[in-house]
């Protein structure tokens, strides 16, 4: 970090801005609801990321803000009746006020034992999910309408639709980049890098924490309200301890602590996920698990930071 | 490559209205299928690979007997019982390599999904695996098809006729999520109605591991039956420990929802006795032993009942659109609601305007292990529910396309 | 008698199948801490190590005729064995970095062996039959209690303190003590830390597999067995503290009785209460009952 503007992150504007535009033209491309669910995990990872990646904190209960807002937001459209904008902003502050919770008694304490509140938290919305009605159990909330976007543009388009998911997201992108690239964010990687020191610098870091974990958790209940709209269905699956785990997985393998590499990551699991061919059958998960594995071995840094890394060596020869 | 699919789409499509009337109408020159079922989760035995395989073999038959004029394609993917995964996947199957049905679809949350995609795309779902009642009442639809079973036919069977043959008080135990409470229910009305009484029921955590607890609760009720209204794990694990701390066979046990891969996992000795319902078992007729034996011989293992529908129903959907000369959704429909289901699996099977396929049940007791005279010789068939009787009656119909 | 409208015999027999339960978790739970303790390591493959000593007793006793006893001792070794190799080939590189690499790593593992047994074994599982010495039980009056449970709380308990007092009271439990709180300095005194590293995690995962083979005759044996009992587990070690080796054993059989306690008033809620419990004790006692912090 301290070293000169290394050439990956001068060149980042650029960079963006180039992904920018094909995010723009992808939809012409490549199947959009695919992309949809790209970009709703995508966000999610960048969301996780902003807690561990920036403010070293693992969270093993995100799944529970992916879920719950997609429990509020499907309730909101579908029973309630509001336009998507709204139910979308429902699901996002409901995610925010959980995480204001779980980040009140999840900050008290720190490493593992920060992981294990959040996870126990999570199970016990998990919990709840299961046994309230209104969530439809293991059936899952279903038949949530896309609605008019403000009331007038018709999102049952496919095309109309990616173009808002793909507005949310750069929406939440936009926010974790200023927010890393704040003074505020500055203060969160001085106390990941050396609390202690933070401390006596006069920083209240509990404060600091906790901010984190609730812009953390709504981003992460954006992605999962803008999911309810995107698939019409919020399941069980979505608030399931695997959820937590795999925004783990996906942070690691893009890059943790890289702006782009839980974007990297998320595309690369989903397309696993949905695109493996039929010949793979069962072998799914087995080849998820090699992935770890090797990923954990071999490329710590992920593929954004493998890369990144890479063209660092290359620019200093 | 997706643009030369559609170019393709497309050239096809002038083609064939081109040969108007000269050959079936098939939209892409194929009819294609898509398998949609848990490969690799909890449900991978009862459904998974056993049900790709009906499928295929479905397909072949039907190219060797009734000599099509269309091609058919099968496409198969891995739901992973997410219903997020589903819908995407189903999604994608229809818009983009135009599917022109989806099948199988084991566990109800990705049913509902999948029904609520191909109804906004107006084409035809098939389900064998999942087993829940609203498939076909609150969320049914014109262009599905319920096929092989569902909870009301299994404990409805099951719980008729241990109650009238003794059984006569009950103890529930639930799997404490929406289908074990439909389980419970659709079993409580059916033992109520013939002269039994519930003296109670317990909620289990789903998934457990550990039943004994449960277990003893349903022991002190003193009640002569302990109906299970779980499935998969739950169901041999709470069977398994039944017989462990001596509940069977002083209480009996009633299995509302299993298959013979459950009791081909627990054995013979801790499931003797035992009454079930089931759609199919494979040594009943000479046609299903026929059929279940190169089923077999392929995937070692004999088919459940899920299986058997599977290869039934996409039959049934072929030969459909060989008659309606179309794969136009609402016009196989109407054609596959119209032909009784005459085969190994169905005799005058029927598809109801719900979308429920009725067919005759079958009532079936657990051998002994001395019974048992060869590998996968499980179960004696205790009587016929017909069809008329197994399934819920259109007058209980919650489903809005069934004017009363 | 009635204590809140429960029968007292519904109550003992409830308690004591949380204490059946509860032996399975300290089993479980010990083989963590004591990973955990030395390696720094969040074995998250301990569930799958446990269906794998499950698979490898019905193996053991279908295609080699290996009996119950034999594969008590089998099972563990080959297993055990199995995280020998993990631990020389993997974990070996881990242990300067950050907890979340290990398990993740463990993560990955765990996904492997399930999706490796599930591909060969189906997921409906296969039954195993309780050895003819264990079988039947005896009516204490309150319940029927069959010999095997009790068994498995003799097995359990026998394993659990036995482990206690070779870590606590032995030499080489010295070693391993010294090599937790300073491994440069015990390896200058000429020990090797790093085979006493291998050695620990093997036991660990053996520990797994014993719990495995004595849950066959209960269980389906099935490739996801494991997998949500990890979970709990997990909550059970870090409710005890991370590595203490006699918090793990005692907060796992109270936990069990706590569940049992909580099938009788409010069964729904029994999967979740070892939640609850988790973060009130975090909160109240960062480092666990037994840690110190």
């Amino acid at each position: 970090m301290n070293a000169p503007v290394s050439f990956a992150e001068s060149k980042l504007p650029l960079l963006l801005g180039a992904l920018f535009v094909i995010g723009l033209i992808a939809p012409f491309a490549v199947y959009p609801t695919f992309l949809m669910k790209i970009l709703c995990y995508a966000l999610f990872a960048c969301a996780f990321n902003l807690l561990l990646g920036f403010a070293g904190l693992l969270s093993f209960g995100h799944a529970a803000f992916l879920g719950t807002a997609g429990y509020v937001c499907g309730m909101m459209v579908r029973d309630v009746g509001v336009t998507p904008e709204v139910g979308i902003l429902a699901g996002t502050v409901a995610a925010g006020l959980l995480g204001w919770l779980f980040g009140w008694l999840a900050i008290k304490r720190t490493g593992i034992y920060f992981a294990m509140i959040t996870l126990a938290l999570a199970q016990m919305v998990f919990f709840l999910a299961i046994q309230i009605k209104e969530t439809g159990g293991e059936d899952g909330l279903q038949g949530v309408p896309r609605g008019h976007l403000f009331g007038l543009l018709d999102l049952s388009d496919n095309i109309a639709m990616y173009y808002l998911v793909f507005a949310i997201f750069c929406f939440g992108f936009f926010v974790i980049y200023r927010t890393i690239h704040s003074p505020f964010g500055q203060i969160l990687k001085a106390i990941r890098e050396n609390e202690p020191r933070a401390i006596s610098l006069g920083y209240d870091v509990a404060k600091f924490k906790l901010i984190a974990f609730i812009i953390s958790a709504a981003l992460a209940g954006m992605a999962g309200a803008t999911k309810t709209l995107v698939f019409q269905l919020a399941s069980l699956s979505d608030v399931h301890w695997h959820a937590s785990g795999e925004v783990v997985l996906m942070t690691l393998l893009g890059g943790l602590g890289t702006i782009l590499g839980p974007v990297v990551g998320a595309a690369t699991i989903v397309t696993l996920q949905t695109q493996m061919p039929d010949s793979v059958g069962s072998w799914v998960t087995v080849i998820m698990g090699v992935i770890f594995v090797i990923c954990v071995l071999s490329f710590r840094r992920g593929i954004v930071g493998e890369l990144q890394a890479l063209i660092k060596r290359s620019g200093v020869n | 490559m997706l643009s030369r699919k559609y170019a393709k789409t497309a050239c096809a499509a002038a083609l064939a209205a081109l040969s108007l009337g000269a050959q079936a109408q098939v939209s892409g020159g194929s009819v294609k299928i898509g398998v949609l079922t848990d490969l690799s989760g909890t449900y991978s035995d009862l459904a998974g690979s056993g049900a790709v395989l009906a499928t295929r073999m479905a397909i072949d038959d039907f190219i060797a007997n009734e000599k099509p004029n269309f091609k058919i394609e099968v496409v198969t993917a891995d739901h992973q019982n997410k219903a997020d995964i589903a819908s995407n996947k189903a999604r994608e199957w229809i818009e983009r390599e135009n599917v022109d049905t989806v099948t199988e679809l084991v566990t109800t949350s990705t049913a509902l999904a999948v029904m609520k995609v191909a109804k906004e795309k107006d084409r035809l779902v098939i389900m064998n695996g999942p087993a829940s009642t609203p498939i076909t009442n609150e969320q049914c639809n014109d262009v599905s098809v319920h096929y092989t079973y569902d909870t009301y036919a299994v404990a409805n069977g099951t719980a008729k006729a241990v109650t009238t043959q003794g059984g006569k008080s009950w103890f529930f135990l639930t799997a404490d999520y929406a289908f074990g409470h439909a389980l419970e229910k659709d079993s409580s009305t059916v033992v109520l109605a013939n002269g039994g009484k519930v003296v109670g029921s317990v909620r289990h955590p789903f998934p457990g591991s550990d039943f004994s607890s449960f277990l003893l609760k349903a022991q002190a009720s003193g009640a002569q039956v302990i109906g299970l209204a779980n499935a998969g794990a739950d169901t041999t694990n709470a069977i398994k420990q039944a017989a462990e701390f001596g509940i069977t066979p002083k209480q009996s046990l009633a299995g509302l929802l299993m298959f013979i891969t459950d009791i081909h996992a627990l054995g013979l000795k801790s499931t003797q006795g035992m009454y079930l319902t089931e759609g199919f078992y494979w040594d009943r007729t000479d046609e299903t032993r026929a059929w279940s034996k190169r089923f077999f011989d392929k995937q070692k293992k004999m088919p459940t009942m899920v299986q058997a529908g599977q290869y039934s129903s996409i039959y049934h959907y072929l030969r459909a659109v060989k008659a309606a000369g179309t794969d136009d959704t609402s016009k196989v429909m109407a054609m596959m609601k119209k032909t009784p289901i005459n085969d190994f699996f169905a005799k005058n099977g029927q598809i109801r305007d719900d979308g429920r396929m009725v067919h005759d049940m079958y009532l079936m007791q657990v051998k002994k292990p001395a019974d048992s005279k060869y590998p996968w010789d499980y179960y004696t068939i205790k009587a016929t529910i017909p069809a008329a009787e197994a399934f819920q009656p259109l007058a209980l119909s919650r489903c809005p396309l069934i004017k009363k | 008698m009635e204590i809140f409208g429960i029968s007292t015999a519904l109550l003992g027999s409830q308690l004591l199948v949380g204490l059946i339960n509860g032996s399975f978790y300290a089993i479980l739970s010990l083989g963590l801490a004591i990973i955990f303790g030395l390696l720094n390591i969040i074995n998250f493959a301990h569930g799958a190590q446990y269906m794998m000593g499950a698979f490898v007793a019905w193996i053991a006793l279908t295609r080699f005729g290996i009996n119950y006893w034999a594969a008590l001792i089998v099972a563990p070794l080959i297993v055990g064995f199995v995280g020998v190799l993990i631990e020389r080939l993997m974990l070996r590189r881990l242990y300067k970095l950050d907890h979340l690499y290990g398990l993740l790593l463990t993560f990955g593992l765990a996904l492997i062996f399930e999706g490796i047994f599930r591909d060969q074994f189906g997921i409906s599982g296969e039954s195993y039959e309780v050895p003819e010495l264990l079988s039947g039980g005896v009516n204490l009056g309150f319940m029927f209690l069959p010999i095997y449970r009790a068994w498995v709380i003799v097995a359990s308990l026998t394993v659990c303190f036995g482990t206690w007092y070779m870590i606590e009271r032995t030499k080489l439990g010295a070693y391993l003590r010294a090599g937790t709180e300073n491994s440069a300095m015990v390896q200058a005194l000429g020990i090797n830390v790093p085979l006493l590293i291998t050695f620990t995690y093997g036991y660990g995962v053996a520990l797994a597999a014993f719990a495995g083979v004595l849950a066959a005759p209960i269980f389906q044996v099935n490739p996801l067995m494991g997998s949500n009992l990890i979970i709990v587990v997990f909550a059970v070690v870090v409710i005890g503290g991370m590595g203490s080796i006699m918090g793990s054993i005692l907060t796992g059989l109270g936990l069990g009785l706590i569940e049992g306690l909580t099938r009788v008033i409010y069964p729904e809620a029994s999967s979740v209460v070892v939640f609850v419990i988790m973060v009130i004790v975090l909160l109240v006692r960062p480092a666990g009952l037994f840690g110190k912090s």
